[in-house]
């Protein structure tokens, strides 16, 4: 599989004052092959969202590049840049509700990208974004209305058909499901599933529903204080983490099953995720993690790949943690 | 299972609109006894907040009117009072708290204030030993530097400490029943644990009956003895915790269930959406309120409102495919249980 979006090195930094600085996303390298769905979980704060849209270039880079298909994008979009990569690259925002403009039709929302991309006469537009309408699960004539004429799920698929109907080929999902109820949060997943089998969508799903994730998802990597600590093939990941911190957050999620969680000790661990202005020394993990070790205060662990010794046909796995080197 | 604290019976509130009259609780019943948890669980606009806030007097009226319906606490009925025996229910017996501690707390005042002043209201305690116990009871939530902490406002604390603040001021008098209103949805799955944790403790120590209402069936599998599952504003299923997750009976339950990732190593089941979306309340349908989205509605789904059916011990069911007559057999739907009780 070859890769069709490149992370390098990227790094991401908000100054918020004199000698202050936000370490959003510091020094993340992950690619993601063509075709396939990287699952990015973490907690709030750990700065997934700023990673998903520096990718896409909303956010400029403050170093660390990302190439799309071996091109390497600009550091900081313009106005041009913005008009040749939006028909390739996307972005499914999280909040259905502030991300969709209420002084505008539904079908002028959908059909945007394609008025600006594509020159295509009206009544073309027109019958495309009623295609797309009844693709996502929505009617043809629904174009006229706005969206506050819509439920939460309703505008997510507005959101999806307004981001799809470039046809682009990657496509940034931040928490497209976590304003849902669980009824359509699975409405929601099956018609991605489907998009992604017709049109060979890649997708990056930032989510913190690690059930969801790790349904949805070809390859998880997981996310702390801005760097990552595991990445690995999701199910490899979800039932043997090997990180201290993808354990606890693992272990954490409550299971439909009341029987299993009776059996299942608490795994709440003290404390909280801490601020990204002034990000510790050594592992960022170290304050909280249960197996810390000395090396872990001054020392940062890279992401290296896990040789496992008994079981040579392991899937790859990446781990930044020093109970591993 | 003991006496209970809180029994609720054919509950029903009305909303004036512009649009209408919304029919948001359509007869609701459950009880819950002390030292239990009973989950409440369904989705956005089934009705789950406003049943609670009814028995709590907190829905404006008007707009809002409790047609129907008791909820008898130690032997009073406390729809549309506001003491029992000179004691407040609100804050007194009953403590609750809400989803986004951010916006529930005054910004204006400091946390440890904000706690004494339920004490000094309710308990009559001066200033400074409100404002002790407030401190106490920030160290019972597990909240370090307590004595700081109370001097702090709320924008000073993260979402995980001021929903344990939240706690602190719902149980400061002692309630013997907890609201818990969608209690960790905004908080991330490290900090939810916690705070689980942290009210099964309370819980264990104070013997206070919990009202949970989730959506998350993750979290009623860690928490609840008993669940109640609402859909459009009437109960569909009841029973244990292990009835509804392994004896469910309604479709909406076993549609809820399928409609959720399980974490079963090998396992890959394709998720089973849900689909259409709950009927409109200002004109609640003649027969089963699910029967629009059910894959095994029948005639008499859409002609009649289903009876409530008896399954076993505590587990009932509001669904016509209950009734003795139905010979259909449906996979999944708990049959056994029906033929045996």
């Amino acid at each position: 599989m070859s890769n069709l979006v490149s992370i390098k090195n990227l790094v991401k930094y908000f100054d918020i004052g004199p000698n202050q600085r936000v370490h959003a996303v510091d020094d993340i390298s992950l690619d993601i092959g063509e075709r396939e769905i990287v699952g990015l979980v973490g907690e709030s704060g750990s700065g997934k969202s700023t990673l998903g849209k520096a990718v896409v270039g909303l956010h400029d880079k403050t170093s660390g590049s990302v190439s799309f298909k071996g091109e390497l994008l600009p550091q900081k979009y313009g106005p041009q840049d913005f008009q040749r990569h939006a028909t390739h690259m996307q972005m499914i925002f999280q909040d259905p509700y502030s991300s969709l403009n209420p002084r505008m039709t539904v079908g002028e929302i959908i059909g945007e990208g394609l008025r600006l991309h594509r020159q295509l006469p009206s009544a073309t537009v027109r019958d495309t974004v009623a295609e797309w309408l009844e693709r996502v699960g929505l009617e043809a004539d629904h174009m006229s209305r706005y969206p506050h004429e819509f439920s939460g799920g309703q505008r997510q698929r507005i959101g999806i058909a307004r981001a799809l109907i470039l046809e682009p080929e990657f496509v940034v999902c931040d928490e497209p499901i976590s304003a849902l109820d669980v009824s359509v949060q699975a409405q929601v997943v099956n018609l991605l599933d489907e998009l992604k089998k017709s049109m060979g969508l890649t997708l990056l799903f930032i989510a913190h529903d690690l059930s969801m994730v790790r349904y949805v998802s070809d390859r998880m990597a997981v996310m702390y204080l801005g760097s990552l600590v595991e990445v690995g093939t999701a199910n490899e990941l979800f039932f043997n983490p090997k990180h201290p911190y993808t354990q606890i957050l693992i272990g954490s999620n409550p299971e439909p099953d009341p029987q299993l969680e009776r059996q299942r000790p608490s795994t709440a661990i003290e404390g909280e995720i801490p601020s990204p202005v002034n990000v510790p020394a050594g592992c960022r993990f170290a304050n909280r993690c249960p197996k810390v070790m000395d090396i872990c205060h001054h020392t940062t662990p890279n992401l290296i790949s896990l040789v496992e010794v008994d079981n040579a046909d392991a899937a790859p796995r990446d781990v930044a943690c020093h109970l591993y080197t | 299972m003991s006496e209970p604290i809180l029994s609720v019976s054919d509950l029903a509130v009305e909303f004036d609109t512009y649009g209408g009259t919304v029919q948001a609780v359509r007869g609701v019943s459950f009880d819950v006894a002390p030292g239990k948890t009973l989950a409440i669980v369904g989705e956005s606009g089934c009705g789950k907040s406003v049943t609670v806030q009814s028995i709590m007097g907190l829905i404006p009226i008007p707009p809002g009117r409790i047609t129907a319906g008791t909820a008898m606490m130690n032997g009073v009925d406390i729809i549309g009072r506001k003491t029992i025996n000179g004691e407040d229910i609100r804050g007194g017996q009953i403590g609750m708290i809400f989803q986004d501690p951010m916006t529930s707390l005054n910004p204006t005042m400091n946390i440890g204030n904000q706690i004494a002043e339920t004490l000094i209201v309710h308990r009559g305690y001066s200033k400074r030993q409100a404002f002790n116990r407030a401190i106490e009871l920030l160290a019972l939530t597990k909240i370090p530097e307590p004595e700081k902490r109370a001097k702090q406002y709320p924008f000073e604390f993260s979402g995980g400490m001021l929903q344990r603040a939240m706690i602190a001021m719902a149980i400061a008098c002692e309630p013997q029943i907890l609201i818990a209103d969608e209690p960790t949805t905004a908080l991330d799955v490290t900090i939810q644990a916690q705070i689980l944790d942290l009210l099964a403790d309370l819980q264990r120590e104070t013997n206070m009956a919990i009202i949970l209402i989730t959506h998350d069936l993750g979290v009623v599998a860690r928490m609840a003895d008993e669940v109640l599952v609402m859909y459009a504003g009437q109960m569909v299923e009841h029973g244990y915790v292990d009835d509804i997750f392994y004896r469910s009976s309604h479709p909406y339950t076993m549609g809820l269930r399928a409609a959720m990732p399980t974490n079963k190593p090998g396992v890959d089941a394709r998720l089973t959406p849900i689909d259409g979306s709950p009927p409109d309340l200002f004109h609640p349908p003649a027969g089963c309120g699910y029967c629009a989205r059910c894959p095994h509605a029948m005639q008499i789904c859409v002609d009649n409102p289903p009876e409530t059916y008896i399954l076993g011990e505590r587990h009932e069911t509001r669904c016509w495919l209950h009734h003795p007559d139905n010979t259909t057999q449906i996979d999944g739907i708990n049959k056994a249980v029906r033929s045996g009780a």
